[in-house]
Protein backbone atom coordinates (compact mmCIF):
# COMPACT_ATOMS: atom_id res chain seq x y z
CA UNK A 1 0.00 0.00 0.00
CA UNK A 2 2.80 2.45 0.89
CA UNK A 3 4.43 1.57 -2.40
CA UNK A 4 1.28 2.54 -4.28
CA UNK A 5 1.14 5.88 -2.44
CA UNK A 6 4.81 6.52 -3.20
CA UNK A 7 4.13 5.75 -6.86
CA UNK A 8 1.37 8.38 -7.04
CA UNK A 9 3.85 11.04 -5.98
CA UNK A 10 6.68 10.00 -8.27
CA UNK A 11 6.01 11.14 -11.85
CA UNK A 12 9.34 9.77 -13.04
CA UNK A 13 8.28 6.23 -12.29
CA UNK A 14 5.05 6.78 -14.20
CA UNK A 15 6.95 8.21 -17.18
CA UNK A 16 9.41 5.35 -17.20
CA UNK A 17 6.98 2.85 -18.73
CA UNK A 18 5.74 2.76 -22.30
CA UNK A 19 5.80 5.76 -24.63
CA UNK A 20 4.54 9.31 -24.17
CA UNK A 21 0.97 9.39 -25.50
CA UNK A 22 -0.82 12.10 -27.44
CA UNK A 23 -1.03 14.85 -24.81
CA UNK A 24 -4.81 15.09 -25.29
CA UNK A 25 -5.23 11.61 -23.83
CA UNK A 26 -3.27 12.63 -20.73
CA UNK A 27 -5.35 15.78 -20.34
CA UNK A 28 -8.61 13.84 -20.73
CA UNK A 29 -7.40 11.46 -18.02
CA UNK A 30 -6.55 14.43 -15.81
CA UNK A 31 -10.00 15.97 -16.32
CA UNK A 32 -11.66 12.66 -15.47
CA UNK A 33 -9.64 12.64 -12.25
CA UNK A 34 -10.76 16.20 -11.49
CA UNK A 35 -14.41 15.30 -12.11
CA UNK A 36 -14.08 12.41 -9.64
CA UNK A 37 -12.33 14.71 -7.19
CA UNK A 38 -15.20 17.20 -7.36
CA UNK A 39 -17.60 14.31 -6.78
CA UNK A 40 -15.63 13.54 -3.62
CA UNK A 41 -15.60 17.22 -2.64
CA UNK A 42 -19.39 17.37 -3.10
CA UNK A 43 -19.81 14.38 -0.77
CA UNK A 44 -17.49 16.01 1.80
CA UNK A 45 -19.50 19.24 1.50
CA UNK A 46 -22.68 17.22 2.10
CA UNK A 47 -21.17 15.71 5.24
CA UNK A 48 -20.01 19.09 6.54
CA UNK A 49 -23.45 20.57 5.83
CA UNK A 50 -25.23 17.67 7.55
CA UNK A 51 -23.05 18.14 10.63
CA UNK A 52 -23.89 21.82 11.04
CA UNK A 53 -27.24 22.49 9.36
CA UNK A 54 -29.31 19.43 10.35
CA UNK A 55 -31.24 19.75 13.60
CA UNK A 56 -30.59 16.98 16.15
CA UNK A 57 -32.57 13.98 14.90
CA UNK A 58 -34.97 11.84 17.00
CA UNK A 59 -32.69 8.82 16.65
CA UNK A 60 -29.62 9.24 18.86
CA UNK A 61 -26.49 10.28 16.91
CA UNK A 62 -28.21 9.76 13.54
CA UNK A 63 -27.03 13.20 12.41
CA UNK A 64 -23.42 12.32 13.25
CA UNK A 65 -23.74 8.96 11.48
CA UNK A 66 -25.03 10.63 8.28
CA UNK A 67 -22.29 13.26 8.41
CA UNK A 68 -19.45 10.79 9.02
CA UNK A 69 -20.73 8.39 6.33
CA UNK A 70 -20.78 11.18 3.72
CA UNK A 71 -17.36 12.48 4.81
CA UNK A 72 -15.69 9.06 4.66
CA UNK A 73 -17.34 8.29 1.32
CA UNK A 74 -16.00 11.60 -0.05
CA UNK A 75 -12.48 10.87 1.18
CA UNK A 76 -12.61 7.39 -0.34
CA UNK A 77 -13.76 8.77 -3.70
CA UNK A 78 -10.82 11.21 -3.75
CA UNK A 79 -8.19 8.58 -2.92
CA UNK A 80 -9.71 6.09 -5.38
CA UNK A 81 -9.67 8.82 -8.05
CA UNK A 82 -5.91 9.29 -7.85
CA UNK A 83 -5.29 5.53 -7.88
CA UNK A 84 -7.52 5.10 -10.94
CA UNK A 85 -5.82 8.05 -12.65
CA UNK A 86 -2.38 6.48 -12.13
CA UNK A 87 -3.51 3.08 -13.41
CA UNK A 88 -5.20 4.66 -16.45
CA UNK A 89 -2.12 6.76 -17.25
CA UNK A 90 0.00 3.62 -17.11
CA UNK A 91 -2.40 1.71 -19.38
CA UNK A 92 -2.42 4.59 -21.90
CA UNK A 93 1.38 4.67 -21.95
CA UNK A 94 1.59 0.92 -22.48
CA UNK A 95 -1.23 0.85 -25.05
CA UNK A 96 -3.20 -1.58 -22.90
CA UNK A 97 -6.90 -1.80 -22.16
CA UNK A 98 -8.05 0.86 -19.73
CA UNK A 99 -8.57 -0.52 -16.20
CA UNK A 100 -12.13 -1.59 -15.52
CA UNK A 101 -13.66 -0.72 -12.17
CA UNK A 102 -16.66 -1.68 -10.09
CA UNK A 103 -16.39 1.48 -8.05
CA UNK A 104 -18.85 3.69 -10.02
CA UNK A 105 -21.54 1.00 -9.71
CA UNK A 106 -20.90 0.55 -5.99
CA UNK A 107 -20.96 4.31 -5.39
CA UNK A 108 -24.17 4.71 -7.39
CA UNK A 109 -25.86 1.92 -5.42
CA UNK A 110 -24.69 3.38 -2.10
CA UNK A 111 -25.94 6.88 -2.95
CA UNK A 112 -29.25 5.50 -4.31
CA UNK A 113 -29.76 3.35 -1.22
CA UNK A 114 -29.01 6.29 1.08
CA UNK A 115 -31.51 8.45 -0.79
CA UNK A 116 -34.18 5.74 -0.53
CA UNK A 117 -33.59 5.43 3.22
CA UNK A 118 -33.97 9.18 3.64
CA UNK A 119 -37.18 9.20 1.57
CA UNK A 120 -38.54 6.42 3.81
CA UNK A 121 -37.55 8.36 6.93
CA UNK A 122 -39.18 11.58 5.70
CA UNK A 123 -42.39 9.73 4.73
CA UNK A 124 -42.53 7.88 8.05
CA UNK A 125 -42.18 11.16 9.91
CA UNK A 126 -44.84 12.91 7.80
CA UNK A 127 -47.30 10.05 8.32
CA UNK A 128 -46.51 9.85 12.03
CA UNK A 129 -47.31 13.53 12.52
CA UNK A 130 -50.81 13.28 11.05
CA UNK B 1 3.44 -0.22 -29.15
CA UNK B 2 0.81 1.38 -31.30
CA UNK B 3 2.23 3.02 -34.36
CA UNK B 4 -0.48 5.63 -34.76
CA UNK B 5 0.47 7.40 -31.55
CA UNK B 6 3.17 10.00 -31.83
CA UNK B 7 4.57 11.80 -28.85
CA UNK B 8 3.10 15.24 -28.35
CA UNK B 9 1.11 15.32 -31.56
CA UNK B 10 -2.60 14.94 -32.09
CA UNK B 11 -3.38 11.47 -33.32
CA UNK B 12 -5.17 12.64 -36.43
CA UNK B 13 -2.33 14.85 -37.57
CA UNK B 14 -1.71 18.56 -37.26
CA UNK B 15 -4.36 20.93 -38.55
CA UNK B 16 -3.88 24.45 -39.83
CA UNK B 17 -4.56 27.21 -37.34
CA UNK B 18 -8.13 28.45 -37.35
CA UNK B 19 -7.53 32.15 -37.77
CA UNK B 20 -4.58 34.08 -39.18
CA UNK B 21 -1.22 32.70 -40.12
CA UNK B 22 0.73 34.35 -37.31
CA UNK B 23 -1.09 32.53 -34.52
CA UNK B 24 0.46 29.52 -32.86
CA UNK B 25 -1.05 26.20 -33.75
CA UNK B 26 -3.84 25.29 -31.37
CA UNK B 27 -5.83 22.20 -30.60
CA UNK B 28 -9.31 22.56 -32.12
CA UNK B 29 -10.68 20.47 -29.26
CA UNK B 30 -9.48 23.11 -26.76
CA UNK B 31 -8.13 20.39 -24.49
CA UNK B 32 -5.70 22.61 -22.53
CA UNK B 33 -8.40 25.25 -21.99
CA UNK B 34 -10.89 22.66 -20.77
CA UNK B 35 -8.32 21.23 -18.40
CA UNK B 36 -7.50 24.70 -17.02
CA UNK B 37 -11.18 25.38 -16.41
CA UNK B 38 -11.58 22.00 -14.70
CA UNK B 39 -8.80 23.01 -12.29
CA UNK B 40 -10.58 26.32 -11.63
CA UNK B 41 -13.83 24.54 -10.85
CA UNK B 42 -11.94 22.27 -8.48
CA UNK B 43 -10.35 25.27 -6.74
CA UNK B 44 -13.81 26.78 -6.34
CA UNK B 45 -15.19 23.58 -4.80
CA UNK B 46 -12.20 23.46 -2.43
CA UNK B 47 -12.96 27.01 -1.29
CA UNK B 48 -16.54 26.03 -0.43
CA UNK B 49 -15.21 23.07 1.58
CA UNK B 50 -12.76 25.29 3.46
CA UNK B 51 -15.52 27.77 4.39
CA UNK B 52 -17.85 24.97 5.56
CA UNK B 53 -15.04 23.42 7.64
CA UNK B 54 -14.16 26.74 9.30
CA UNK B 55 -17.81 27.46 10.02
CA UNK B 56 -18.31 24.01 11.55
CA UNK B 57 -15.12 24.41 13.59
CA UNK B 58 -16.03 27.79 15.06
CA UNK B 59 -19.82 27.60 15.52
CA UNK B 60 -20.79 24.13 16.71
CA UNK B 61 -22.21 22.81 19.98
CA UNK B 62 -19.26 23.47 22.29
CA UNK B 63 -18.89 27.19 22.95
CA UNK B 64 -16.84 28.96 20.29
CA UNK B 65 -13.25 29.62 21.26
CA UNK B 66 -12.35 26.08 22.24
CA UNK B 67 -8.83 25.03 21.31
CA UNK B 68 -9.78 22.15 19.01
CA UNK B 69 -12.06 24.33 16.88
CA UNK B 70 -9.42 27.03 16.52
CA UNK B 71 -6.75 24.45 15.65
CA UNK B 72 -8.92 22.76 13.00
CA UNK B 73 -9.93 26.12 11.51
CA UNK B 74 -6.27 27.12 11.25
CA UNK B 75 -5.30 23.85 9.59
CA UNK B 76 -8.26 24.18 7.18
CA UNK B 77 -7.24 27.68 6.09
CA UNK B 78 -3.54 26.82 5.72
CA UNK B 79 -4.33 23.64 3.79
CA UNK B 80 -6.67 25.59 1.55
CA UNK B 81 -3.93 28.10 0.73
CA UNK B 82 -1.42 25.39 -0.13
CA UNK B 83 -3.88 23.38 -2.23
CA UNK B 84 -5.13 26.47 -4.04
CA UNK B 85 -1.53 27.27 -5.01
CA UNK B 86 -1.26 23.80 -6.57
CA UNK B 87 -4.57 24.25 -8.43
CA UNK B 88 -3.60 27.69 -9.62
CA UNK B 89 -0.31 26.49 -11.04
CA UNK B 90 -2.17 23.93 -13.14
CA UNK B 91 -4.94 26.39 -14.04
CA UNK B 92 -2.68 29.18 -15.26
CA UNK B 93 0.68 27.52 -15.86
CA UNK B 94 2.44 27.79 -19.18
CA UNK B 95 2.61 24.07 -19.84
CA UNK B 96 -0.83 22.56 -19.38
CA UNK B 97 -0.03 20.00 -22.05
CA UNK B 98 2.00 17.97 -19.60
CA UNK B 99 0.34 16.36 -16.64
CA UNK B 100 2.72 16.74 -13.74
CA UNK B 101 2.34 13.80 -11.47
CA UNK B 102 2.47 15.53 -8.13
CA UNK B 103 -0.45 18.00 -8.27
CA UNK B 104 -3.05 15.26 -8.59
CA UNK B 105 -2.21 13.18 -5.50
CA UNK B 106 -1.74 16.41 -3.52
CA UNK B 107 -5.27 17.68 -4.16
CA UNK B 108 -6.69 14.18 -3.59
CA UNK B 109 -4.91 13.96 -0.23
CA UNK B 110 -6.16 17.45 0.67
CA UNK B 111 -9.72 16.27 0.00
CA UNK B 112 -9.19 13.22 2.20
CA UNK B 113 -7.71 15.55 4.83
CA UNK B 114 -10.84 17.71 4.85
CA UNK B 115 -12.92 14.54 5.20
CA UNK B 116 -10.85 13.64 8.29
CA UNK B 117 -11.09 17.15 9.78
CA UNK B 118 -14.84 17.06 9.21
CA UNK B 119 -15.09 13.65 10.91
CA UNK B 120 -13.23 14.97 13.95
CA UNK B 121 -15.52 18.02 14.11
CA UNK B 122 -18.76 16.12 13.48
CA UNK B 123 -18.05 13.67 16.30
CA UNK B 124 -16.44 16.04 18.81
CA UNK B 125 -19.65 16.25 20.82
CA UNK B 126 -19.39 12.51 21.47
CA UNK B 127 -15.97 12.34 23.10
Amino acid sequence: MWQAIRRWFDPRELRAVGSTPDYRFSLANERTFLAWLRTGLALVAGGLAAAQFLPPLPLAHLREVIAVALLLLGGTVAVRAVDHWARTERAIRLGEELPASRFPAVLALAVGLGALLLVAAVLARALGER
Amino acid sequence: MTADRQPGKPADGPRPPAGGSGQPQRDPGLQPERTRLAWRRTALALTVIMILTVRLALTADPPPGDALGALVAGVAVLGWGATLAVCWRRATGAGPARTDGRSLPLVALATAGYALLGTVLATRGLW
